[in-house]
């Protein structure tokens, strides 16, 4: 889609593009039975609004005029490509009213997309790209860029997982009561993977960061669209609330050169105060409800640093005691190396360092930054350099490795001769 | 209505189960079976025997010439397999979950080309 700001009414189409593609195509997809047919028809519809809406003006409910032209549109080319599959999906079209969609039928097409985009059928790496493409309304080679993976992948993915759902029959509809909890949480790890991989990368240059924010604004909405959906699901607003208090950190989280700034150093006057606050309101919420889940309890244990004022008035005794909340919920070496973190903080870095060592995570990045930042506190600057060269290993974001060597070269041991020196 | 093959690949080389395992898996699988039959799902189901025995046909200059053994050489071969009609992929999954408790192991769902209403078209 354009998005060229030449035209005002170029912007607005190109507004009304990312606002409406989701709930458009989930509309059509229902009508027509296809998800590609549907996604044709909505692309048609835009095409003509960018030749309409500049004469004729944007009409009062844009949403509204798209899924009703890409109604008629599928309808015209139906006409004219007579296919098995296209009389099939006609037949459909000519049996529903061409009146305005009511607004739970709106939302309820959203969550069908959705959760068909997130079926455990497919893996999760064609989940996070379909719902991208499908939902969030972006073009293959932004997805390709966002999740650093090559073009023609992501093209094979969409390709693949939408072959999958027509084959195979993958319905579409909203799971029961009864199977929501095997097929709710693919869907929220879909959503907090698409914000991790614009949050891990929102220091990239240029247009990549601008790829990447996008990431983080789109899992946000979607967030947002879910706890509208399913507000009595407690993690679905967990995941809501997990996602504002990350994002209402995230302009702080570089600093005015594009450097990584850590949260201990974050200059928390640039947190988003409307954000934050909105985040400790649903995780107050969540804590009277009771019924806690590792999203709510991720929630809790970012209200908990973002109610700090200053880094040192950190309450990590709380911090400690959601991490062991948190650990027994998922009891996972990620989280037992994020747990040490905070055991770091509240009985200092020798037991937290024999807590790290014991875990078997030799190929994440995290791990070898976690050690590097023990090791180099309790004065073992060689041992801290080389985990730091570890972890430089795993990085590949140019940001973060900026970062780390950094950090490398503070933690004060003579630079192993490759590598950039201080300076 | 779709129709749906679950296959079991078993590995023919290894020990077989116990005899009481053995016995209490036929049992299941005769129930799995008969709940099938009554539900409507049942299109056909079979099993089979090692692939030793079996010969791949092929054709040269319109001859058929015969190889002793199976198509492909891996540990897990074909089994036996079940054909299912459900209406949906969610449907066939339920199945097939049943299925791989009846039979002690995992069961591939793939679904076939054509909607079996669809024959006509």
């Amino acid at each position: 889609m354009a998005s060229s700001a030449a035209a005002p009414v170029a912007g607005a189409v190109a507004g009304v593009f990312r606002a409406e593609h989701g709930r458009a195509v989930a509309t059509l997809t229902r009508l027509l039975g296809d998800i590609t047919l549907a996604e044709e028809a909505v692309q048609d519809a835009f095409v003509l609004a960018l030749e309409r809406w500049p004469e004729a003006g944007v009409p009062p409910n844009p949403g509204g005029w798209i899924v009703t032209t890409a109604r008629r549109r599928a309808i015209d080319r139906f006409r004219r490509e007579s296919t098995r599959d296209r009389r099939h999906a006609e037949a459909a079209l000519l049996h529903t009213p061409d009146e305005p969609l009511e607004v739970g039928a709106v939302r309820d097409d959203q969550l069908r997309l959705l959760f068909t985009c997130c079926h455990p059928a497919l893996s999760t790496e064609a989940q996070v790209t379909l719902t991208l493409r499908l939902l969030g309304g972006l073009e293959t080679p932004q997805i390709a860029r966002a999740l650093l993976v090559p073009e023609a992948t992501t093209a094979q993915r969409i390709v693949r997982a939408k072959r999958k759902i027509k084959d195979a029959g993958v319905p579409y509809r909203v799971p029961t009561e009864a199977e929501l909890p095997d097929r709710l949480p693919p869907v929220l790890l879909v959503v907090y993977l698409v914000y991790t991989a614009g949050h891990s990368a929102s220091g990239a240059a240029g247009g990549e960061g601008l790829v990447q924010a996008e990431l983080c604004a789109e899992a946000v909405r979607l967030a947002r669209v879910l706890a509208e959906l399913m507000p009595d699901e407690p993690e679905v607003l967990g995941l809501l609330a997990l996602l504002l208090l990350l994002d209402a950190r995230r302009a702080a989280r570089r600093g005015p050169d594009g450097a990584l700034v850590p949260l201990s150093e974050q200059d928390r006057a640039r947190w988003d105060a409307a954000l934050v606050a909105e985040g400790h309101a649903v995780v107050r919420a969540l804590l009277r409800r009771g019924a806690p889940g590792p999203y709510q309890v991720q929630a809790a244990i970012q209200a908990v640093h973002t109610d700090a004022a200053t880094a040192a008035q950190t309450d990590w005794r709380q911090v400690l005691a959601l991490y062991d909340q948190l650990l027994a919920l998922t009891p996972t070496p990620v989280v037992a190396l994020n747990r040490a973190v905070a055991l770091a903080e509240v009985a200092g870095p020798e037991p937290a360092l024999a807590v790290v060592d014991a875990l078997d995570l030799p190929g994440y990045q995290p791990f070898h930054v976690v050690r590097a930042e023990l090791l180099g506190r309790l004065g073992h600057p060689a041992e801290a350099a080389r985990a730091y060269e570890r972890a430089l290993e795993l990085t590949a974001n140019a940001v973060e490795r900026a970062h780390l060597q950094r950090r490398r070269v503070q933690v004060g041991a003579p630079s192993g001769g490759e590598g950039p020196r201080p300076g | 209505m779709k129709q749906y093959l679950l296959a079991v690949h078993t590995d023919f080389a290894a020990a077989p189960p116990a005899e009481d395992v053995m016995q209490q898996m036929f049992a299941d699988v005769e129930a799995f079976n008969q709940r099938l039959r009554e539900s409507g799902a049942w299109v056909f189901a079979g099993g089979l025997t090692p692939p030793e025995s079996t010969t791949v046909v092929r054709t040269q200059d319109g001859r058929a010439v015969l190889t002793d053994g199976p198509y492909a050489e891996t540990k897990e071969q074909l089994g036996g397999f079940w054909v299912v009609r459900a209406p949906d992929l969610d449907a066939a999954l339920e199945i097939a979950q049943r299925a791989s408790v009846a039979c002690q192991g995992p069961v591939e769902v793939r679904p076939f080309q054509d909607d079996a209403d669809d024959a006509e078209d």
